[in-house]
């Protein structure tokens, strides 16, 4: 038996594990086991104590309960937008619904604390709407104030997830099975309720847990609309002005894995289940999609305009705000301008510059590794196929305030052999990040495009007398290019617009990105322009990216932002 | 039951863009019939059930339940049952769950509903599976809980879309015996659709053939077997062994058929097809209706032509033969109970001879 086992080991595969096992180790698993120490101990012994001096100190109670309630209402109110949208695309037949499809997905083009800025001009108290308001009711409605501020931007950027599961889980929805519903008398809402919703629910779960953890993880939001009382802005804070000493930081880091951890494992229990609902062998198998018109029609595209007029807001105010010399206590501005876009691509160039070098980077090693470790986990010969996993899936969960915490602890007192300093102060420390960040989506990708690769394709190579490597990277790496296009696209364009470790890692202002670049110029009543610029930009990034990942995926829009 | 209802079909038809999948079909399927849809794959039956069942709108024509007309009526109002061939058991609702789902959709009292669905469980004999869910069940059993959960709300028409295809040989033969037996009990009038004639000959009553959206022949079983009026029909239902030739001689109650391999036949003579010397017709003659003898043999039988086996196949119960004939045609020979006889080697001379009732002639070109 042992023996036999022994045999199926490939001593070269065995190397090229360990090697990816100890990158994996140093850049993820041992940041985070040493947030874990530090909350976990005092004077070198394990306690508890930090965490209940947490929950007794009113300002972190309030900024976990603050965290879990903008999760809860972003969940909900996303539900409110997206359950109707779904239903209304998938299962009515009209004009405009690919229209309504396509539009559904932009607001994740946005970077969301760039949306944070264009909803204050629009919403905020100052802003276009409130003007309006006061000036024909004399009133104005606070909108973008504190927490409710936070759980408007959130909702609407993360409430696509929420449409592209609750899209997915109900076209996948078996015909059949609605339709032996109404053949037993069933329909309506008494249908949807009974057979529709049940079917369509471990899908729609898994869509509302993505958007708790991305909110849980979401630190851009909360700081530009200067609301502090959350749970990464305080991991923040403390970690960044107290200094990485400070045990209340790695506390919240804690509660956050914590909760985003219990979040990802129910979202992907939820996912496998979804399956059971999918079309079954046999039989008519067309979708039911009702055509509809008169008053329902017009109802159907009242609600989908209206609420996808209001998600694509932030985009035209940022937009404008770009090309706007004075834009203040007025409704539109009073005058335009291009100096912006001078700014940022003549006088300060290096934001998008160290943005392609960055992101290009993170995506080319993130590429390498997926792949690598895809092909190991699926074909490989080696023990402990499962830790690889496990690590390399673990980032999903692990928000970008965590590792940068993790980060500076465990590399800021070391000075690297050959560069006589400690990692943090080098850019490279930047393309680490991103690249343990979104490791697990190009895993993902290039996972599955491994998987398509019929075995015997390879074997036939194989016996034609190529070796294991030679196979790899004429026959396997070729044929998953696709995948691995892919992969790098959606590390690229995730990375460009990344705020939260990137804040706290850039070592120098000169080694920031575009991310950084719009923080810092949104400080400033003067850099709001510029600021949007370079919004402009990420949008776009963003966008082309988007558009690319779904032509190579050609699996329909958003099929990149599933998990 | 005596809900159960009569069902007319009048010029019905559905296109589907360019495709015509049912044309002009008229039909009248009486109360307690189990009527048959034999056809074809793509020949349009499972269109014409959706049609009755409500789920697809015709194009033209009219659905009558009992004389009343239908086709206005959504799906959940047309009180029929229907049993997918995918089964469509719901994967979130345990077995109780996916039987009583017709009941509380009715709001009957909790009791009744716990009645009625453990009585449909047990008339399918699914007795104790109760709380499992469809996924925890072989084939056979979620076909039967498919069958509980349309035949629980005592439809009054129940209609089977190929209920029986996703089962293996064995089952599929003990489901039907056990479909009859429930259809015959409880008097309902079922609509079944298949594309396997042994079915469809052991279970109806009536079966309608269908090709390319038409229905091409109506009648019993024995009708259909034993009098197609069609080649199309002959040759789906049952194998079937094609001469066609042309009258030479009228006798009393017979005809002279010389066949294209100039193959002298006599033919009976039937009231319905007025044939006079010289028109044209085919002849269907079917394997199991051939005698066999060596070919020195002298035999009583009114037809015979001798011929050279080529083939020949043993399956236990029957062996089936290839046998050329004059003109080098190959007609198929079944032997039932081929265990009493000694078997014909290839390339033996024999000659087979078969009575003139068991040539079905069929009028030419039609
Ligand atoms: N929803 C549809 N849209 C377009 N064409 C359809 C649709 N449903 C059926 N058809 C076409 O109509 C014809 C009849 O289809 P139908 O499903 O009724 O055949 P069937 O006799 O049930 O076949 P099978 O034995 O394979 O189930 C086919 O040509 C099919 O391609
Ligand atoms: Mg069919």
């Amino acid at each position: 038996m042992l023996r036999n086992k022994l045999k199926e080991i490939d001593l070269s595969q065995s190397l090229i594990f360990l090697i990816l096992l100890a990158l994996l180790f140093t850049f993820i698993l041992y940041p985070l086991i040493r947030v874990l120490y530090v909350a976990f101990t005092e004077a070198d012994s394990l306690s508890l104590s930090h965490f209940i001096n947490f929950f007794e100190r009113a300002l972190f109670k309030e900024s976990f309960l603050n965290s879990l309630s903008a999760g809860l209402m972003a969940v909900i109110f996303g539900s409110l937008i997206s359950l109707p949208l779904a239903f209304f695309t998938i299962k009515y037949d009209f004009k405009g619904r690919t229209l309504i499809q396509t539009l559904g997905i932009l607001p994740l083009v946005m970077p969301p604390f760039v949306g944070a800025v264009a909803l204050q001009l629009i919403l905020g108290r100052s802003g276009v709407f409130n003007l309006l308001l006061l000036k024909w009711f004399g009133t104005s409605v606070p909108f973008m104030e504190g927490l409710r501020g936070v759980i408007i931007v959130q909702t609407l950027h993360y409430f696509p997830f929420i449409f592209l599961n609750a899209s997915a889980s109900l076209a996948n929805v078996d015909p059949s099975l609605e339709e032996m519903a109404q053949n037993m008398g069933s329909h309506g809402l008494r249908l949807f309720r009974r057979v529709t919703l049940p079917l369509m629910m471990p899908g729609y779960v898994a869509g509302i847990l993505l958007v708790f953890i991305r909110v849980i993880d979401d630190l851009g939001t909360p700081l530009m609309l200067n609301y502090t009382k959350m749970l990464a802005p305080q991991a923040y804070l403390r970690v960044t002005t107290i200094g990485v000493e400070d045990k209340a930081g790695y506390v919240i880091c804690v509660i956050m894995v914590v909760l985003s951890l219990l979040s990802l494992w129910g979202a992907m229990k939820f996912l496998s289940l979804s399956e059971y609902a999918m079309v079954q062998r046999g039989g008519a198998g067309t979708p039911i999609s009702k055509k509809i018109g008169g008053w329902r029609l017009v109802f159907v595209l009242v609600f989908c305009f209206f609420v996808l007029g209001v998600s694509l807001l932030p985009h035209l105010g940022i937009f404008v705000l770009s090309f706007a010399k004075v834009w203040s206590f007025s409704i539109l501005p009073k005058s335009y301008t291009l100096n912006h876009y001078v700014e940022i691509f003549f006088r300060t160039p290096h934001f998008v510059k160290n943005t392609l070098l960055y992101c290009l980077l993170a995506a080319g090693i993130d590429v390498l590794l997926g792949s690598v470790i895809a092909f190991l986990l699926i074909r490989g010969k080696v023990f402990g196929k499962g830790l690889l996993d496990a690590i390399a899936t673990m980032p999903l969960a692990i928000p970008g305030v965590v590792l940068a915490t993790g980060y500076l602890r465990v590399f800021h007192g070391t000075n690297l052999p050959f560069f006589h300093q400690p990692l943090t102060s080098l850019w490279i420390i930047l393309v680490i990040a991103y690249s343990a960040r979104r490791l697990p989506y190009t895993l993902r990708s290039c996972y599955a495009s491994i998987q398509q690769i019929h075995i015997s394709l390879e074997e036939a190579a194989l016996n034609l007398g190529a070796n294991r490597r030679k196979t790899f990277f004429r026959i396997t790496f070729p044929l998953m290019t696709g995948g691995l296009i892919a992969g790098g696209l959606l590390a690229f364009i995730t990375s460009s617009v990344e705020l939260a470790s990137t804040i706290m890692l850039v070592p120098r202002m000169e080694y920031g990105p575009l991310s950084y670049g719009i923080y810092i110029y949104m400080q400033s009543a003067v850099g709001r322009g510029p600021g949007a610029a370079l919004g402009v930009v990420a949008i776009l990034l963003v966008a082309t990216g988007t558009y690319l990942v779904n032509r190579v995926f050609a699996g329909g829009s958003g099929t990149a932002f599933k998990l | 039951m005596n809900k159960a209802s009569e069902v007319r079909l009048i010029n019905l038809g559905k296109k589907f863009g360019e495709v015509e999948a049912v044309k002009d079909v008229n039909l009248t399927i009486e109360r307690g019939d189990f009527f048959t849809f034999l056809g074809p794959s793509g020949c349009g039956k499972t269109t014409l059930l959706r049609m009755i069942a409500g789920f697809t709108r015709p194009d033209q024509g009219t659905i009558l339940f009992d004389g009343v007309e239908v086709n206005d009526i959504p799906p959940w109002k047309r009180d029929v049952g229907m049993v997918f061939q995918s089964y469509a058991l719901w994967p979130h609702l345990s077995v109780f769950e996916n039987v009583a789902f017709g009941l509380k959709e009715r709001n009957l009292p909790k009791a009744v509903v716990q009645e009625k669905t453990l009585r449909a469980l047990s008339m399918v004999n699914l007795e104790g599976l109760e709380r499992r869910r469809p996924s925890e069940l072989s084939g056979g059993q979620q076909q039967r809980v498919a069958l509980a959960r349309t035949l629980v709300i005592e439809p009054r028409l129940l209609l089977l879309d190929e209920p029986l295809s996703n089962l293996d040989a064995k089952l599929r033969i003990q489901m039907r015996q056990e479909l009859v037996r429930i259809q015959r009990d409880l008097g309902i009038t079922s609509i079944y659709v298949t594309h396997d004639q042994e079915e469809a000959l052991t279970l109806s009553t009536r079966i309608a053939v269908m090709s390319k959206g038409h229905v091409v022949q109506v009648g019993s079983p024995k009708e259909i077997y034993e009098n197609p009026k069609s080649q199309e029909v002959a040759d789906f239902v049952g194998t079937s062994n094609f001469f066609s030739g042309s009258v030479v001689e009228e006798l009393k109650d017979k005809l002279r058929v010389r066949t294209e391999e100039g193959v002298m036949l006599a033919v009976e003579r039937q009231p319905e097809l007025p044939l006079g010397i010289g028109s044209n017709l085919l002849l269907n003659i079917r394997p199991e209706s051939f005698r066999i003898s060596d070919a020195d043999e002298v035999s009583s039988g009114e037809n015979r032509v001798e011929g050279v086996v080529k083939t020949s196949a043993y399956l236990g119960s029957l062996v089936q033969y290839e046998v050329e004939v004059s003109g080098g045609k190959r007609v198929k020979v079944n032997l039932v109970n081929p265990r009493k006889k000694s078997l014909l080697r290839e390339g033996e001379r024999v000659s087979l001879t078969f009575s003139s009732e068991d040539v079905i002639a069929i009028p030419f070109g039609r």
